[in-house]
């Protein structure tokens, strides 16, 4: 590899011979987390209780691949500073080779893969060592562990997939291990039927990726992200009905997988599952692949302006919607939940912008410190379970009515949540302030070329006014007032171990400094240089921009006053949000959650979360069961399956046989003479063909 | 040399055989044309291995001892009907009718 270096990528054939040599490192970036599912799946069917042995293979798999990514990271970024173009594809095995498809079981490597491998295996190492405490005393350990492996080998191949179908294996594997993490504690029916709602909802969005790959090929012929991106500028016409097709079925799968309007009603009822599986995959990796998926095909989008239009103001949408919901939610996860959804819609109105960019920052940002919140909760949730669990009560763990004053038992955990809050509040110099407003800054000046992006702008900032209001409330309810938990309770209140909070402590840190990956022009540059991400991702978001300025919506921001403008606004209204949140949740009296007086009035209708889950459940799933009872089930299946194809193709050979037993007439002559007419035919046929 | 007489004899010895066993209903006449099949069909190997020298006559021998073997295991069974029906008649036998 060095020797490779030092010979120089300027040489011919340095991409085959990069490739040739980087082929096993990318093979085991896959493979490792495979191992490690495959030995905690062998140890959870044989020796569950072996404890020491999950968390180190489990853990330490993942601490593997994060290194080896480093590494690869490392020798990467000295061939792309030369050659920022090199893409390095490594094809394992030929997959599907039928007629003109060719599809091959190949992975790839780019720049915005990098990133995506780089918060993937890191953040995804700090959750799993955080497991390690908080699953501890589970009777699932090995089980979870092994899932848990599975979905990040899975995530690592939709991010590392060269080819729509190779994204899609991983799309679906992640659907599936969300699916058995969602109902890890399965004897619970709501934690299954949350994970099959996931699964079913997730179902939907499939659809539009499947009808977007067929689309594709038909249009251009392949499949492989190379060539399809390639070719699509050349054959498909910009704005024209074909692009928006596929752009639309693409972003219907995103909706699916990332929780956006109106498919994002599967994201909070997936807090069932255990509150790491909720950082890890519905937080941090699994729920942005859609965001993923869209800068990925940044060149499709760039020619369908409507479908961006679309994306931008589902986004926006989302991104209120949810926030409002989390403004009167009282499960610390729940709130959580509708955060994750509100911050999905700005990464969505981020790239339906165009500005890829700002998307996949906030994609990163948001990782740190949501993952560091969800991690934070899962800590004083444990805390809280734990002291109920001392004194057998049964009052909920996870209602932020019962907790209060929690500052003074966990000081750490209140600190970093504390730290997260900032970041996702949009407070300068923390990671969400930085990705948060460059999104809002890119929506703003697109405004100028379609006014409809003002509005969604709009929507942006006022979400942004409501996230700093949800995460004060949260923050006042949980850590500071009077405590509410219960006198006996109360002793048993305690800080995490150290292997919950030093993953804390490390993602206190990135959602610190996370946001100096790309620093905008007008601030100081402290500990990094102005727009590092920006610069990496150029060679992947070129083509695309190439696409965005021949039809004039090349993504822009403004200067000066209207900059100045933006900017304090944003931090304006950060600030106001908290205040307000703060003085709104202190001055309102609290009381246990046994003790509420019910909602009245809207904040009822937030509380009950606008009665989405009632409507669907009125308007789709009650006719549709009723449909598949009387006329599915009574008329299709026993009447034209069961009746026409199982009675009728009995009734029918019954028949049959009928006629065949009236020639077995028992005398042998009659045989004697059909045989006799048998060979007769027999020879005549020989002899005169 | 004799073949078309020979064969012409073999012949009409088979078709005699076929009418015996299609029309006749006592099983042991029955039986007996089966026999006369086999040896028209004997007649033909004989007949064709003289004029064209090749050993056929081997297959005659073989088909003499299955006959053998098959008059053996016939009778036997036509004995046993008769026993159980008193009759041999292959017209009031049909125990196998679907």
């Amino acid at each position: 590899m060095l020797d490779l270096l030092a010979a120089g990528p300027g040489q011919p054939g340095f991409l085959d011979l990069l490739q040739g040599a980087l082929r096993p490192t990318i093979a085991l970036i896959i493979g490792l987390p495979l191992l490690g599912f495959l030995l905690n799946g062998a140890l959870s069917l044989w020796r569950p209780a072996a404890k020491g042995a999950v968390s180190v293979i489990g853990a330490g798999v993942l601490l593997t691949t994060f290194l080896v990514a480093l590494q690869l990271f490392l020798q990467l970024s000295a061939v792309w500073h030369v050659k920022p173009d090199e893409v390095i594809r490594v094809t394992l095995w030929s997959w599907i080779p039928v007629g003109d498809l060719r599809v091959d079981f190949a992975l790839q490597l780019d720049q915005l893969a990098m990133v995506m491998l780089l918060v993937v295996t890191g953040v995804g190492s700090l959750i799993h060592l955080f497991s390690v405490g908080y699953m501890k005393a589970d009777e699932g350990y090995a089980r979870y562990f092994a899932y848990l492996n599975l979905f990040v080998m899975f995530m690592l191949v939709l991010v590392l997939g060269a080819s729509f179908p190779m994204m899609f294996i991983g799309w679906e594997g992640v659907g599936l291990c969300s699916y058995l993490l969602i109902g890890f504690w399965f004897s619970e029916p709501a934690n299954a039927d949350a994970g099959k709602k996931a699964f079913i909802v997730n179902r939907i969005g499939d659809f539009g990726f499947l009808l977007a790959m067929f689309l594709i090929w038909q249009a251009t012929g392949s499949l492989s992200f190379a060539e399809v991106f390639d070719r699509a500028p050349q054959v498909l016409a910009a704005g024209g009905a074909m692009a928006t097709a596929i752009t639309l079925f693409l972003f219907l799968g995103c909706a699916g997988k990332s929780a956006q309007i109106p498919l994002y009603v599967w994201l909070p009822d997936a807090m069932a599952g255990p509150t790491p599986v909720s950082a890890l995959i519905h937080a941090a990796t699994m729920v942005t692949a859609g965001v993923y998926l869209v800068a990925r095909t940044n060149v499709l989008f760039a020619l369908a302006p409507t479908s961006q239009m679309v994306v931008a103001g589902v986004g926006a949408l989302t991104a209120l919607f949810a926030a409002t919901i989390g403004l009167r939610q009282y499960d610390i996860k729940k709130v959580l939940a509708y955060s994750t959804v509100s911050q999905l819609g700005y990464m969505f109105l981020g790239v339906g912008t165009g500005a890829i960019t700002a998307g996949v920052f906030h994609l990163v940002t948001h990782a740190f410190f949501k993952a560091l919140l969800f991690l934070g909760a899962g800590s004083v949730i444990h805390s809280m379970h734990h002291a109920y669990h001392a004194t057998h009560s049964h009052d909920d763990a996870q209602d932020m009515r019962n907790m209060g004053g929690l500052a003074k038992y966990m000081p750490v955990t209140a600190v970093l949540m504390g730290i997260a809050t900032l970041a996702i509040a949009g407070i300068p110099p923390f990671a969400g302030f930085f990705s948060k407003d460059e999104i809002l800054a890119f929506a703003f000046g697109r405004g100028a070329q379609q006014p409809a992006f003002y509005l969604f702008w709009g929507m942006g900032a006022l979400a942004a006014l409501l996230t700093a209001f949800y995460m004060a409330r949260l923050m006042a309810m949980t850590f500071f007032g009077p405590n509410r938990t219960g006198e006996a309770e109360r002793q048993h209140l305690h800080e995490a171990p150290w292997i919950m909070t030093g993953p804390l402590l490390v993602l206190g840190l990135l959602s610190l400094a996370g946001g100096w990956l790309n620093l905008p022009e007008f601030f100081p540059a402290i500990g990094a240089p102005h727009g590092v991400l920006h610069h990496w991702l150029e060679p992947v978001l070129e083509a695309g921009n190439r696409v965005a300025e021949s039809v004039g919506l090349a993504p822009a921001l403004s200067h000066g006053a209207t900059e100045a403008f933006l900017v304090g606004g944003a931090i304006l209204t950060a600030v106001l949000g908290l205040t307000l949140g703060w003085v709104v949740t202190r001055r309102a009296v609290a009381v246990p959650a046994h003790d509420a007086a019910p909602e009245t009035g809207f904040w009822k209708v937030l509380y009950h979360k606008y009665y989405v889950d009632e409507l669907y459940d009125w308007c789709i799933v009650r006719p549709l069961v009723a449909f598949s009872r009387v006329v599915l089930w009574k008329k299709v299946d026993q009447g034209v399956i069961d009746g026409g194809g199982v009675n009728g193709a009995a009734g029918l050979s019954r028949a049959l046989g009928w006629i065949g037993s009236r020639l077995q007439s028992g005398q042998v002559n009659v045989y004697v003479v059909l045989f006799l007419v048998g060979a007769i035919y027999v020879l005549g046929m020989v002899a005169w063909r | 040399m004799l073949l078309g007489p020979s064969l012409a004899v073999s012949a009409i010895l088979f078709t005699i055989g076929v009418a015996g066993v299609l029309l006749r209903r006592n099983a042991i006449v029955i039986f007996m044309c089966v026999e006369l099949m086999l040896n028209a069909v004997n007649l033909t190997f004989v007949a064709l291995s003289q004029a064209y020298g090749s050993s056929g006559q081997v297959f005659v021998f073989f088909v003499m001892t299955v006959a053998a073997a098959e008059a053996a295991v016939g009778l036997a069974i036509i004995l046993s009907i008769y026993r159980h029906h008193k009759s041999v008649d292959l017209q009031q036998i049909n125990l196998l009718r679907g």
